[in-house]
């Protein structure tokens, strides 16, 4: 009873669910990374498919999206969100089983997913590729997590809701929309269904799903992040509120309609595609006012960046950030995707917001948070996320140079033109040209891997000092 | 009034919104609680005290 009261007039905070989410961030950046690496290698030496099936390119690629995507982005954005929402909104998760449903919820379609996929079964939906029983508990999960997030945000004892709370709103609510309508299907037996979408309407859904899943899911989630954790980590509130406002309408209101760009020169109707295009433009500006936002929130504290290397993944992170929303909008523009477009250089640009802006701005929240999960003063150690932070630069530097490298030649390839109007190479002879660059981009995604598991050490160093250093001092206060 | 006016509206509904949400956001009526707002990561140590306590007693 008085541990009750204790509980009523003392409340806590929910740590668990975050540590767990927390951890896992860094085991499912560690399977998903470890494949990418090796589809990268198969496309460098494809030998290393084995010339089996549920080992082949086709297979696997969907495999190291997911788990980078859902398993290591989403884990992230668990423990991101459930730990700001309590620390900004004063207040305790509304519920502990319904946050526990949520992990174990989460962690069972991730494993659903590493087994249906490389057996074959798909949607063949991009990023969408789960079926339909998978489609259902991941729904299920996920407007539990609204429920517990929003729950938590109504029961607040602050009278303002603070921005980040805001952007990861945003993100969940739009996640859930996006989910639901692009993954509506017949089911024909459990393993086996079929989009109620046909045709180019189909493809028009795919790509306002698919692009509202980098918008909201990779984008809007992290910039909750951002604007918690910079400001935290730099140990002065945020450049200008009042920006943070802004921001927020002005990009959910023009992301939503940027997927047509994914469908320049296709059946889609040509009005379509050009709104498209204007839209990605816009949101140049947004995706701009975000990123200064954050980085000006250092003015005056440029110095500790120094000393700092969870500060530095957090600022690097913003910076590619920065480049690579100046890329898309490029990119989006027809005469330039008319180069770009089915070419390396669009992997090139997916890598420098996934590897630059999502995982290593991941990577830094996770660093400030770990040592807070297991009651600790600081990491195990400072020096080895130096390391990790100059292998995670090096190894997204080499991949999207790479990229670059090979995309644009691949795009001139194609397109060059005898006088008599056939093509000057063949198909193969950009494949062959581009090898050099498929090995460089296996070692980039090799050095960025091995940083993981210099973090997977970091943590476990971190955690177990537990168990040997702090065991009197623990004991002691369970005594009391 | 056909379904392009409707469309230019839109635009002109849009733009509208835009310019208010600025005004709103930048109106110095609001400045001292946005200011407050900022402050609000910094705000919360003792119970983020107690949990890091309560966590390593029930370990």
């Amino acid at each position: 009873m008085s541990e009750l009261n204790s509980a009523l007039e003392h409340p806590t905070y929910n740590y668990k669910v975050v540590r767990q989410f927390a951890v896992m961030t860094v085991v499912w950046g560690i399977v998903g990374m470890l494949v990418g690496v090796w589809i990268a290698a198969q496309l460098a030496w494809p030998a290393l498919n084995f010339d089996l099936p549920w080992t082949s390119f086709g297979r696997l690629r969907p495999l190291h999206t997911n788990a980078v995507i859902f398993a290591f982005g989403g884990s992230a954005l668990f423990a991101t969100s459930y730990y700001v929402v309590q620390r900004t909104c004063q207040v305790r998760l509304i519920s502990d089983k319904l946050a526990a449903f949520t992990f174990w919820g989460w962690q069972a379609v991730i494993v659903l997913a590493a087994i249906t996929l490389p057996l074959g079964y798909t949607s063949s939906k991009e990023y969408a590729e789960l079926e339909w029983p998978i489609d259902i508990l991941i729904a299920v999960v996920w407007v539990s997590y609204a429920i517990v997030f929003f729950g938590t945000i109504a029961r607040r004892n602050t009278s303002h809701i603070y921005v980040a709370n805001w952007f990861y709103g945003g993100f969940i609510l739009t996640v859930a929309v996006l989910h639901i309508l692009n993954s509506l299907a017949v089911p024909v037996d459990m393993t086996k269904s079929y989009s109620i979408y046909a045709g180019t309407v189909d493809a028009m859904m795919q790509w306002w799903y698919g692009h509202n899943a980098v918008g909201f899911f990779l984008t809007a989630g992290f910039l909750g992040m951002m604007y918690y954790f910079v400001p935290k980590q730099a140990e002065r509130p945020v450049y200008s509120y009042r920006l943070s406002i802004v921001h927020f309408w002005a990009l959910i209101a023009v992301y939503i309609w940027a997927g047509p760009h994914h469908l320049h020169y296709t059946a889609l109707p040509d009005w379509a595609q050009s709104l498209g295009m204007v839209m990605s433009v816009i949101l140049l500006a947004p995706s701009w006012g975000g990123m200064i936002n954050g980085m000006m929130t250092l003015s005056g504290a440029w110095h500790k960046l120094r000393t700092d290397p969870i500060l530095r993944f957090l600022v690097v992170s913003l910076s590619f950030y920065g480049m690579s929303t100046f890329e898309g909008p490029m990119m989006s523009i027809k005469t330039v995707n008319a180069l770009s477009h089915y070419t390396d250089w669009t992997i090139g640009h997916v890598h420098s917001g996934a590897l630059g802006w999502v995982a290593m701005i991941s990577i830094g929240s996770t660093y400030h948070l770990i040592p807070i999960l297991f009651g600790k003063e600081k990491m195990y150690s400072v020096e080895l996320i130096n390391v990790h932070f100059w292998m995670s630069t090096i190894g997204t530097v080499l991949y999207i140079a790479s990229m670059w490298v090979n995309g644009i030649m691949q795009g001139l390839m194609w397109r060059a033109y005898n006088q008599d109007g056939t093509l000057t190479y063949t198909f193969v002879e950009s494949v062959v040209a581009s090898h050099p660059g498929y090995i460089v981009r296996v070692a980039g995604g090799a050095i960025f891997f091995a940083g993981m598991l210099v973090m997977a050490y970091n943590l476990y160093m971190t955690a177990r000092r537990d168990a040997s250093e702090d065991q009197p001092a623990s004991a002691a206060a369970s005594a009391a | 009034m056909d379904i392009n006016d409707l469309r230019g509206l839109s635009t002109l509904f849009l733009m509208i919104s835009f310019i208010g949400l600025c005004f709103w956001a930048y109106s110095s009526k609001r400045k001292k609680a946005f200011d407050e707002a900022a402050q609000l990561p910094f705000a919360d140590d003792d119970m983020n005290q107690r949990t890091m306590r309560e966590d390593v007693r029930n370990d």
